[in-house]
């Protein structure tokens, strides 16, 4: 199970890098991959209450499934226009 | 189709490849960078986004525009990397019949691109800068 994670703003600066690789069987939903992500990177847990997450381009909740290959995305609220 | 550039905004260019002859309402809307923000003088502004999930929200919000206003069409540039004050940041153009729900949709796709399109802003003062998160409506 191999999933590409991506960081987007304040939480790309805080990671400090855009994306990563990861490679676990544990990851079942978009919530197990940003707990795992909080195992290497702990100051996400600040955020826990306000990131916005994404699968493969289209908004997700904590529940949403992830399979091999997918493309999940963590990021702040957003700020354009 | 919305686009994402990286250079100034041709405001005219868009309104000439969306407005057709049976129009009798093209609505501009153009997002300009302020000076200021939240009591701070601003230098300069660097958008970011996630560019495949913006330009797929982005195109998802035009068709949306289009199905629920009586309007003919519409288009939705967004401005990313280093802009200066006065830059046009985010234009949307509308072109229909009629001026009432030409302008209904143009408030419309702002205030849902300000919601649902994954773009940051960030903030640079003389003494810092800051991600803005979330929408200053």
């Amino acid at each position: 199970m191999s999933v590409r994670v991506l960081f987007f703003a304040s939480l790309a600066d805080l990671v400090g890098k855009k994306e990563l690789r990861l490679d676990a069987s544990a990851l079942t939903d978009v919530a197990s991959v940003y707990s795992r992500c909080e195992q290497d990177f702990p100051r996400l847990r600040d955020h826990r209450g306000s990131v916005m997450s994404a699968l493969n381009s289209e908004f997700a909740g904590n529940g949403t499934p992830v399979r091999d290959g997918d493309e999940v995305a963590f990021f702040p609220p957003v700020s354009g226009g | 189709m919305p686009r994402l550039v990286r250079d100034t905004i041709d405001i005219q260019a868009l309104r000439r490849d969306i407005a057709r002859p049976e129009d009798g309402a093209v609505v501009t809307f153009e997002g300009v960078v302020r000076n200021h923000a939240r009591g701070r003088k601003v230098l300069y502004l660097e958008y970011h986004a996630y560019e495949s999930m913006a330009l797929k929200k982005l195109e998802e919000l035009e068709s949306d525009v289009r199905s629920r206003f009586a309007i003919r069409d519409i288009a939705i540039v967004h401005r990313l990397g280093r802009l200066e004050h006065g830059d046009c940041s985010v234009a949307i153009v509308v072109a229909g019949a009629h001026r009432s729900p030409a302008y209904e949709a143009s408030r419309f796709a702002i205030d849902t691109l300000k919601k649902t399109v994954p773009v940051w802003k960030k903030e640079f003062y003389e003494d810092g800068e800051v991600w803005i998160e979330g929408g200053d409506n």
